[in-house]
């Protein structure tokens, strides 16, 4: 009797993994032959919630799709959004590209990530669906190379691009004493104007807002210490060697900048800057309250302003101005900008790449691309574009085009992503005392080196 | 003996699967270049010690190391197991109303979950909190806790979280103590302090040590309370080993160096325990 019970355990055990195995596969497989159901589904997945790509995914649930439904009465786009800050955006993309059951059928890609996405095996190269495209030459060549990887395939097609400049708020600076329109020529007139405010306004009015932490991420990189960086005329990689600059006056410059602004006092609290939420509390809180003067950020902030935005702001048209970030010393050209922008590509474990493909095509027209502009309050990738009159006459985009002109991109190679990293923890370490400037440009060289390979740096 | 090893069998294949699998693949991963994004994603090579010897030579890592003792010291420790035991002893032969009373407020820390525990401290702490406000309201000016005071805080907020399982543990073995041995000690003239430490603490060492190895591999491991408080931050402050290997896997896309980190952690909570055994002599 015993012995029987205890075989019918066995065996029941037994066949309770089986089930458990053949239960596994079988998922498996009903998700892998996605394209087998009644009804085709198409997944985006971009970075959303939180008041960040509201004007995307407006723009996306009242035009784009719509439209695309039309056509393709059969399929079912289902947006899918990552609600996660910017730092952790790409970790959750890469880990969703790994698998086919987890990759969606479009992703948007910021261009800093193609290279290194690509090379990873991520994303399906589009060249030559792009080719027979006719719409693909109305794209400016320069916002084209962001979508182009190192073996010089194409990964995406870009939706939009951006300039970067000083935001400020003409009643605090005018109240202050600076002179309205504010026209930095040098990095010390910023500094000037930054500590008038803090001298002659309430305590509670921050000065001047630059995203200074890791959790920032790749604001932190890009909107502080790379617009500050090319500004000295040294940038961070040298493209004609193919090498990484380890060692610069403008590195050792840059550094410099960020410590004097907090250590002045000039910057946000501490506690506040170094949080995910930087730019939410900066420009959908501070600013319109009348409680930062300055911020070095991006022309799509605008879009936090407009009606129906995170934040909106009927005045900001009055109450702010975009003043093009000036070079260290005013040495020519005067001004400078960083340039990125953001692309929809397609993953290469997406279960449905040619309805995919069409879907970008249509949210790629001149129509939906100049809607998405008006929404999303980003630069247009699209020369056709940029010539219509309605794009021409939005809020601040008169500025931030012509920032165009003197700007800047990242390099375009696979390593960027983590050299960037590097950046923000060095800001961050610089911002809360824990390293000099000095140490933290001699900790760059090192860090970087290590990344790259000592072959591929080189000093100025 | 056919019949054992085929009983056991369906076991063997479950731990195979779920635990030494794991294991395995995190163990050979650590000796490789994988990352998340980027060529090595695709192609890892294999890279010997690299990663370990890159460890060494990291100052993240050291930071990281020091963040980790002092955070298993305050709040594992010194926090949940002298405080665990402290409560224990103070409500020991109390009135049973009382143990209940003191008991449900202790325990409700212990049954939050982590991510509850941290949104509520952060709520408490951050700077515009309830500790905050009452310092306000009392014409006090507001500190930013979790800015100023980053470690204290996700200690603070960790000793809540775990000290009633120390608590429950010490109870539990407190209550085998013969009271007649106690008894006999008071007959003979021992002070309260000496049937304290001479009598209860050698007869409740296994739990102590017990404890002490469960309390600090569980506090070897916090992630999230610390991830949701301050992020490892500001700059390192808080960054301990589990935060850092998050920060290379997933923020600097170094899944190889990330899980040799995950190697060294365990490395060390098998250490600390095999301390804990040896220095207290007991037999588990």
């Amino acid at each position: 009797m015993k012995f029987t019970s205890a075989k019918k355990l066995a065996g029941l055990s037994v066949l309770l993994i089986f089930c458990f195995m053949l239960a596994a596969c079988s998922d498996n497989e009903a998700n892998g032959s996605g394209d087998g159901g009644s009804k085709d589904e198409l997944t985006i997945t971009f970075r959303g919630g939180g008041g960040s790509n509201e004007g995307l995914v407006e723009w996306l649930n009242e035009e784009v799709i719509p439209q695309f439904n039309e056509e393709h009465p059969d399929v079912n786009v289902k947006l899918s959004p990552l609600k996660v800050n910017e730092g952790d955006y790409f970790a959750k993309v890469a880990l969703l590209l790994k698998s086919e059951n987890t990759a969606p059928d479009l992703v948007t890609e910021d261009t800093f990530m193609v290279n290194s996405d690509a090379s990873a095996g991520y994303l399906e190269p589009i060249s030559d669906k792009v080719k027979g495209w006719d719409e693909w030459g109305n794209f400016t060549e320069n916002v084209k190379a962001g979508v182009i990887a190192e073996d010089g395939e194409i990964y995406g097609v870009p939706y939009n691009t951006d300039s970067r400049g000083l935001w400020y708020n003409k009643k605090v600076l005018k109240e202050a004493g600076v002179s309205v329109p504010w026209e930095p020529k040098t990095w010390d007139d910023i500094l000037a104007a930054a500590k008038a405010v803090k001298k002659n306004m309430p305590k509670d009015v921050v000065p001047l807002w630059m995203n200074s932490g890791k959790a920032t991420g790749e604001a932190t990189s890009m909107q502080t210490f790379e617009m500050l960086l090319y500004g000295t005329g040294d940038p961070l990689y040298d493209q004609d060697k193919k090498k990484w600059i380890v060692k610069s006056d403008g590195l050792s410059d840059t550094f410099k900048f960020i410590d004097q602004v907090y250590e002045q006092d000039l910057g946000p609290d501490l506690s506040k800057a170094l949080n995910g939420q930087g730019g939410t509390i900066a420009y959908q809180q501070l600013m319109p309250q009348g409680k930062l003067g300055i911020g070095l950020d991006g022309i799509w902030q605008a879009g936090t302003w407009r009606e129906g935005g995170p934040a909106p702001w009927p005045e900001s048209d009055k109450d702010l101005g975009f003043a093009a970030m000036p070079t260290q010393n005013g040495q020519d050209p005067g001004t400078t900008s960083m340039s990125g922008g953001w692309a929809l590509s397609i993953p290469s474990k997406s279960n449905n790449k040619d309805l995919a493909w069409e879907f970008i095509k249509m949210a790629s027209t001149k129509e939906n691309n100049l809607n998405l502009q008006l929404k999303d309050r980003s630069l247009t990738p699209r020369e056709d574009v940029a010539e219509e009159e309605e794009y021409q006459q939005m809020d601040f985009f008169e500025e931030a085009s012509a920032y165009l002109e003197n700007t800047h991109f990242r390099p375009a190679v696979d390593k960027y992503p983590r050299v960037s990293t590097v950046i923000q923890t060095l800001v961050e370490n610089v911002v809360t005392d824990k390293l000099t400037p000095e140490q933290a440009a001699d900790q760059y060289k090192k860090e970087v080196t290590d990344i790259v390979g000592a072959d591929k740096v080189v000093e100025r | 003996m056919l019949r054992s090893i085929f009983f056991l069998l369906p076991s063997w294949i479950l731990l195979l699967v779920f635990f030494v699998g794991p294991i395995l693949l995190t163990f050979y991963f650590s000796f490789t270049n994988l990352a998340l994004t980027g060529t090595q994603a695709q192609s890892m090579e294999f890279v010997g010690f690299q990663n370990f010897a890159a460890m060494f030579e990291d100052p993240g890592f050291r930071v990281s190391v020091m963040k980790t003792i002092v955070f298993l010291f305050l709040s594992a420790i010194v926090g949940q197991q002298v405080l665990g035991f402290l409560l224990a002893i103070l409500m020991k032969e109390k009135n049973q109303a009382f143990r209940r009373i003191i008991g449900i407020i202790v325990i409700a820390g212990w049954v939050t979950p982590e991510i509850v525990v941290a949104f509520c401290w952060v709520a408490f702490l951050s700077d515009s909190g309830t500790l905050n406000m009452l310092l306000n309201s009392l014409g006090l000016e507001s500190i930013t806790w979790l800015y100023s005071f980053p470690m204290i805080s996700v200690c603070i907020a960790n000793i809540w979280h775990g000290t009633a399982f120390s608590m429950m543990v010490f109870q539990a073995s407190l209550d085998d103590v013969p009271k007649t041995v106690e008894e006999a000690a008071i007959i003979d003239g021992a002070s309260k302090f000496q049937v304290l430490t001479r009598i209860i603490l050698p007869m409740v060492k296994g739990s102590i040590v017990t404890n002490m190895i469960l309390v600090t591999l569980q506090t070897l491991g916090v992630f999230t309370l610390i991830f949701t408080m301050t992020g490892g931050g500001p700059g390192t402050a808080t960054q301990t080993l589990p935060i850092f290997m998050y920060n290379q896997a997933f923020v600097n896309y170094q899944l190889g160096y990330g899980t040799a980190i995950s190697l060294v952690l365990l490395i060390i909570g098998i250490f600390a325990s095999l301390f804990y055994i040896r220095s207290m002599k007991v037999q588990i």
